[in-house]
């Protein structure tokens, strides 16, 4: 009984003496996609960084992937203990926007090193890539080189769904905007190369590997991952005529955030090396601030578009709908 | 009968009612929160149309294939019966990714039966739909259906022997009533299973022909935000199954029995030739088998890579688990007390929780539960209790299939003897009742245990890095390129899942008859 009572006093005293120390130490909350977070994903290494310059604690929680991400925004409203949100790309940027949860970007953040102009208020991107169809290059050997070519050849591939997955959504987005008023007649005529449409990048990642169909949708820096990590180079991933379609992931600061100067200062942190050097080989995308180092070796074997495509965030969330209509209308022939 | 030795009413009420709010309540909450009404589109209705397509066509195959294997089980005794029987139910326990992976192992255009014959073969379609379908859900129906046979009262096997029926006659007098008893069960079961199919008919469905209406709803929830679409979809999906569920009703079919707990082989009169069963068998092995085989080639060579995360999320797995088995037993229990030795309203009652239960999303639960309490409570803070209870309420569904009729007979048979004895109801549950139908709970214990291990549908809504379970674990690893650790990661969820699946089962059987 004795030993009881004493255990609950201590189990008290600690929880009393929590939040004094809390309050000594600031802490800031980053929701991040979950692969950001993982041991392997770039979480670790920026948040080691972050916390050797700002004396605070850095809480990165993933939570789910970049379309969860804004449905857990939704859904924690104003109540969320989250101070930046990180990993939302510019198809959902407008109706995140639209929430009215997010406060503008601070001063003090240099111009980003995009293919595009960036003139968002409130979001700050923190890496960039291309979408673009991966094929092994020892049993592909003549790639298609646009999309009109891909959808008139015998080329399998595999995409994702765009009403579950943001790179599925992508490549409706790249159609519409590559091909405008031909984007009906494009997924008609792709509709006999899709060997399936998968739920997430994952699954069609994973039928590629497993030799499923030649080609699946994924990024122009998904080779890098194959060379460096692997040193295996026989993934490549076919330049097309048209341009590629841009994804630009960002971060924003919660307007209802208790640490709003932490939340500028780690919004600023995003455009420094000790974020962006993280980028290349953990998040396998190109940094979206120029840095010291540069990307590593490896990524000079990717390949580069003439043409970068991204619809604005508004005319992207406007013309969402009706685009992926067309894609089913042109897949269900 | 007087009061007593019915288990408490009121406790039945609450568990029955639980299960009814987690459910079909979910929808309230989404409504109260939508703004606007939600509205469906054409395209909808070319989703419902495919979604009842592909579950009557799944349920019809399975039953079908069904028939030839659990005869050929249930008349023949051969070596390594036991554990054939064991491995059969197997392929109901895999998650549905890992199952997929392993099917395309065997199936796909780079797999084995491709390699072999050099032909490329194109199973996506409806073909692989089905195809998955049959595989998860065979074992199931055999299960059930060896329940039936099990069934037949050994006087009538010998008379049929004396009386020297012919094949036919057994099949006119022993077989065809088993089958018009269980069959339309276990064909209402898969079509309901089937109904929800969100992953398995994306994947192998080749494109948005193929189409279910959890993925809309997905959809509705993820991108959309559109609650009150969410709500309508879900309430779509629920009248589907309850409207199905009726029509079997009214043409005067009961539920389906239990899942198959006294498997012994039955001495029927068997025909001569046994080419006929052993060939059921040895397909059988083989279409379920070859693609368990598959999941341990692929996995095997992705386990020096497993992350050190790998032991965490097995242990929040397992807690998980046991957690969710523990209440949905329980839950079942109670309801079991209160429906079992009515007739009419209150089995209907029963009958109802299984099929409400069987089609309610998990998303939309997961969903409305994080609307109902984020006022109170940090959902992220509970999120693995919260996952436990959702997945314990889907549970109920199998929990209660399985122990109703067990509960039904222990009170039947033993009910009047405790009562005259004047057994304490303290007494009567720790002696009389849960040793009674120890073998039904050891199988419900298994079957909740091995589906909530499996969660990702409320794990992907709550869970967060340091919640992180095993088939999170794998997603995250899928998605970042690593897919051999991630395959890895998917064998050692499937031996886990089989293990604890074993462990609850082989209690409930080592039962003292």
């Amino acid at each position: 009984m004795h030993l009881k009572r004493t255990t609950t006093l201590a189990a008290l005293a600690t929880a009393c003496a929590l939040p004094l120390a809390a309050q000594e130490r600031r802490e800031l909350i980053v929701y991040a996609y979950d692969s950001f977070v993982s041991d392997w994903g770039p979480g670790p290494v920026i948040e080691a960084n972050f916390e050797a310059i700002c004396n605070c604690d850095l809480t990165l929680v993933g939570a789910g992937d970049g379309a969860a991400l804004l449905s857990r925004i939704r859904l924690e409203g104003t109540r969320s203990d989250a101070d930046v949100v990180l990993g939302l790309d510019t198809n959902l940027t407008a109706a995140a926007a639209s929430t009215g949860l997010f406060a503008p970007a601070p001063e003090g953040v240099p111009t980003p090193d995009l293919p595009i102009a960036w003139d968002d208020p409130l979001f700050t991107p923190f890496d960039w890539g291309y979408f673009a169809f991966v094929y092994d290059n020892t049993k592909l050997t003549a790639a298609p080189e646009s999309l009109m070519a891909l959808a008139a050849s015998d080329t399998t591939v595999v995409i994702q769904d765009p009403r579950s997955s943001t790179p599925g959504l992508g490549l409706v987005m790249w159609a519409e905007a590559a091909l405008g008023d031909e984007a009906p007649a494009f997924w008609e005529a792709l509709s006999d190369n899709i060997v399936t449409v998968t739920p997430g990048w994952s699954e069609a990642y994973g039928l590629f590997l497993e030799g499923e169909a030649d080609m699946v949708l994924s990024y122009t820096t998904s080779p890098a991952y194959h060379l460096i990590a692997e040193e295996d180079p026989s993934k490549s991933a076919a330049a097309f005529a048209e341009g590629h379609y841009m994804q630009v992931e960002v971060a924003g600061i919660l307007a209802g955030s208790d640490q709003p100067e932490l939340a500028a200062e780690f919004i600023r942190f995003i455009a420094t090396d000790g974020f962006q050097s993280a980028i290349p080989t953990t998040n396998w995308m190109y940094p979206a601030f120029a840095t010291e180092t540069g990307v590593p070796d490896g990524f000079d074997t990717l390949i580069t578009p003439d043409t970068a495509l991204l619809l604005p965030a508004e005319e992207a969330e406007a013309r969402r709908a009706d685009a992926i209509a067309t894609w089913r209308a042109g897949l269900a022939q | 009968m007087a009061r007593w030795p019915r288990p408490v009413t009121l406790l039945s009420v609450g568990a029955a009612t639980l299960v009814v709010a987690l459910t079909v309540g979910a929808v309230i909450p989404l409504m109260l929160s939508a703004e606007g009404a939600g509205r469906l589109v054409a395209a909808d209705w070319a989703i419902l149309r495919f979604t009842l397509f592909q579950a009557a066509l799944s349920a019809a195959l399975c039953t079908l294939a069904a028939i030839p294997l659990a005869r050929a089980l249930a008349r023949r005794d051969f070596p390594g019966r036991s554990l054939v029987l064991t491995l059969l139910g197997a392929p109901f326990l895999v998650p549905v990714i890992v199952a997929v992976l392993g099917l395309l192992s065997v199936w796909g255009r780079a797999g084995w039966v491709s390699e072999i014959t050099g032909a490329t073969l194109d199973i996506y379609g409806l073909t692989g739909i089905l195809m998955a379908h049959v595989f998860f859900n065979l074992p199931l129906v055999t299960r059930m259906l060896l329940t039936g046979w099990a069934g037949v009262p050994p006087e009538h096997l010998r008379l049929a022997t004396q009386l020297g029926f012919t094949p036919r006659d057994i099949y006119t007098h022993i077989e065809r009533p088993i089958l018009r008893e269980v069959l339309p069960g276990a064909a209402l079961l898969v079509f309901l299973i089937c109904l929800t199919s969100f992953s398995v008919a994306l994947t192998l469905g080749g494109g948005p022909r193929a189409t279910t209406i959890e993925l809309a709803i997905y959809q509705a929830l993820r991108f959309e935000f559109d609650l009150s679409r969410a709500a309508l979809l879900s309430l779509m999906q629920l009248g589907l199954a309850l409207t199905v569920a009726l029509i079997l009703l009214a043409s005067g079919q009961r539920g389906a029995g239990g899942f198959g707990l006294s498997l012994r082989p039955q001495s029927i009169p068997k025909p001569r030739n046994p080419w006929i069963d052993r060939a059921a068998i040895t397909a059988a092995l083989a279409f379920l088998g070859l693609p368990m085989l598959g999941l341990i080639s692929l996995g095997i060579p992705g386990m020096p890579d497993l992350p050190d995360a790998t032991l965490n999320a097995a242990l929040r797995s397992i807690g998980v688990s046991i957690a969710a088995t523990l209440i949905s037993c329980s839950l079942a229990l109670a309801i079991a007390g209160g429906v079992a030795t009515h007739r009419g309203r209150a089995a209907l009652l029963g009958e109802g929780l299984v099929l409400i239960g069987l089609t309610a999303s998990p998303l939309v639960i997961g969903t409305a539960l994080f609307i109902a309490i984020r006022d109170f409570i940090d959902p992220f803070a509970f999120a693995l209790p919260l996952t436990a209870l959702v997945n314990a309420t889907l549970g109920v569904p199998f929990a209660l299939r399985i122990l109703l009729p067990e509960v039904d007979r222990v009170i039947r048979t033993r009910g009047p003897l405790a009562q005259s004895l004047g057994l304490s109801r303290r007494l009567w549950l720790r002696r009389v009742l849960l040793p009674g139908i120890r073998r039904g709970l050891g199988l419900a214990l298994g079957l909740v245990a091995a589906f909530a291990m499996g969660d990702l549908g409320i794990i992907a809504l709550f869970g967060s890095t340091e919640t992180e379970t095993l088939p999170l674990l794998m997603f995250g690893l899928m998605g970042s390129f690593r897919t051999d650790a991630a395959q890895a990661t998917g064998l050692i969820l499937v031996l886990l899942t089989l293990t604890i699946f074993a462990i609850f089962d082989t209690w409930g059987r080592r039962a003292q008859h």
